[in-house]
């Protein structure tokens, strides 16, 4: 195995383009070093993108945040901009692991990992975050749920990878959270995730919404249907009985150790509902 | 396999080592730089029995390659004591019998130095959580917890 340190994006493409046989980009390494000791893992390239030139930055543009790939969720905690503006995508990436973890984890790394359970994911999801991958075409930038395609499978393609994670500038009167359901309440992975972002007008109603559901299939659930029972409601328990029906309706679960299909639909009702009100009175509405 | 070439600054040295390209900084410390205070208790980022910091952050070492290292600032517990000057926290360690085995007492004293560079006074909430990624089997961690908040104290200038 080679360990490259590459020092531009275009050096890296090329490094990851040009590889014989299997290459992986390497993060924070929470995923690919636990990987790497196991028998079956074969790699003929490692390409560590951290001194890449713009990777460790949070940026506020003018669209909103650009979050490069390098960025250890540690650090997302401590930009004030950022959790006043997205507080739920920061506590999501902030649950990831313990503090050795979030020193090194990275939200690409968690999305290109591409697991079903992947904490951040349905929190950028719901916020409706886009991701810049670079390639050796050029960069693309699509959003955050079409990246993953099965577990431990995502649609990039030789040679590309992630170079930022770009989250809009919130709307006004908006708010977005995260909640997982875990047996334990620190170092267990999500038996299901749902992440929630809503927009009201000046009335406290709700104008724009989405859902995302994690843990609940073998990808991310963008959960159009579900969004569509809180639009234009003010959040009353009617309308929050009907997003809960709905996410449990969404989820197309499997059964296994960490909890059953019909224990998770009924989960990711449940803390869609609390996800939402939390969603809401960060919006402002009461 | 091809060796990688790294220089770094350990404990304030500058050092440096060959390594092979998929080798853990924990190997590297242990089995080529001959400090044992690092230890493997999973190799898989659970037990934090391995932590060091790099550059200003608590880390698993077991999950950041030696070849990461290069140009980095690395501490481990071997720095920690400033010659026969044992640190706060490990005084209080050894004066709450915060230890048994020893076997994660490196991981849990760098976890906590991490802590109070960052935060000198943590509440008993935060420590729990900062300390959540150490696993001791023995202690039962209260002894651990109270060492630290002394030692936070100790440090802070108030008297314990
Ligand atoms: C003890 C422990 C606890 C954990 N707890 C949780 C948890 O609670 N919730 C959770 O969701 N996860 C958890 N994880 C999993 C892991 O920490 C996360 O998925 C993390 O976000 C991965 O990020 P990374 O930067 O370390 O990825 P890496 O390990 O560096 O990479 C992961 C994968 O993505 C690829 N990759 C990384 N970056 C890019 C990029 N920019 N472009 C293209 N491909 C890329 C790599 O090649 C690799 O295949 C845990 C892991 C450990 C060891
Ligand atoms: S040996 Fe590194 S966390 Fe257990
Ligand atoms: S003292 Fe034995 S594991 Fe902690």
């Amino acid at each position: 195995m080679r360990y490259e340190r590459p020092e531009t994006i275009g050096d890296a493409t090329a490094l990851l383009a040009s590889a014989k046989g299997r290459a992986f980009v390497l993060a924070g390494g929470t995923d690919l070093l636990v990987r790497m000791k196991s028998d079956a893992f074969e790699a003929d390239m490692v390409v560590d993108i951290k001194a890449v030139a713009g990777m460790s930055d949070i940026s506020e543009t003018a669209d909103g945040f650009e979050i490069g790939a390098a960025v250890p969720c540690a650090a997302l905690g401590e930009h004030a901009g950022l959790v006043a503006a997205w507080p739920g995508v920061v506590e999501a990436a902030n649950l990831i692991g313990s503090t050795q973890i979030q020193g090194r984890c990275t939200m690409s790394g968690n999305l290109c990992n591409a697991s079903p359970a992947a904490d951040s994911v349905p929190a950028l999801v719901a916020a409706g975050a886009r991701v810049r991958i670079a390639g050796p075409d050029g960069t693309r930038i699509v959003p955050v749920e079409d990246v993953p395609q099965a577990p431990g499978k995502t649609t990039l393609k030789k040679g590309e990878f992630i170079a930022a994670i770009l989250l809009p500038k919130p709307a006004q009167r908006s708010g977005d959270a995260y909640l997982r359901f875990t047996p334990r309440t620190e170092m267990d992975i999500a038996v299901v995730g749902v992440g929630v972002q809503l927009a009201l007008d000046a009335k406290g109603v709700v104008e724009t919404a989405r859902v995302a559901l994690g843990a609940v299939g073998p990808k991310v659930v963008l959960a159009e249907q579900a969004a569509d029972t809180i639009i234009g409601t003010a959040l009353d328990d009617a309308a929050l009985e009907a997003l809960a029906e709905a996410c449990s309706a969404a989820s197309n679960p499997i059964d296994d150790k960490r909890g059953t299909a019909a224990f998770r639909k009924h989960v990711a009702g449940v803390l869609a509902r609390r996800a939402a009100k939390i969603a809401y009175e960060r919006a402002g509405g009461k | 396999m091809a060796s990688v070439s790294v220089s770094t600054t350990l404990n304030t040295d500058e050092v440096e080592f060959l390594c092979q390209a998929d080798e853990t900084l924990l190997d590297v410390l242990r089995n080529r730089l001959g400090l044992m205070g690092a230890k493997e208790g999973c190799g898989t980022g659970d037990c934090g029995a391995c932590s060091v910091i790099m550059d200003g952050r608590v880390v698993c070492s077991c999950l950041v390659l030696g070849a990461e290292a290069q140009g980095k600032t690395i501490e481990t517990i071997e720095g920690m004591a400033q010659g026969s000057e044992l640190h706060p926290l490990q005084k209080k360690f050894i004066e709450h019998a915060a230890l048994q085995c020893g076997v994660c007492t490196p991981g849990f004293l760098m976890a906590a130095k991490a802590l109070l560079d960052a935060n000198p006074s943590p509440t008993e909430e935060e420590i729990r959580f900062w300390l959540a990624g150490n696993l001791c089997r023995c202690t039962g961690y209260d002894k651990i917890v109270r060492a630290v908040a002394d030692a936070a104290a100790e440090m802070r200038g108030e008297a314990s």
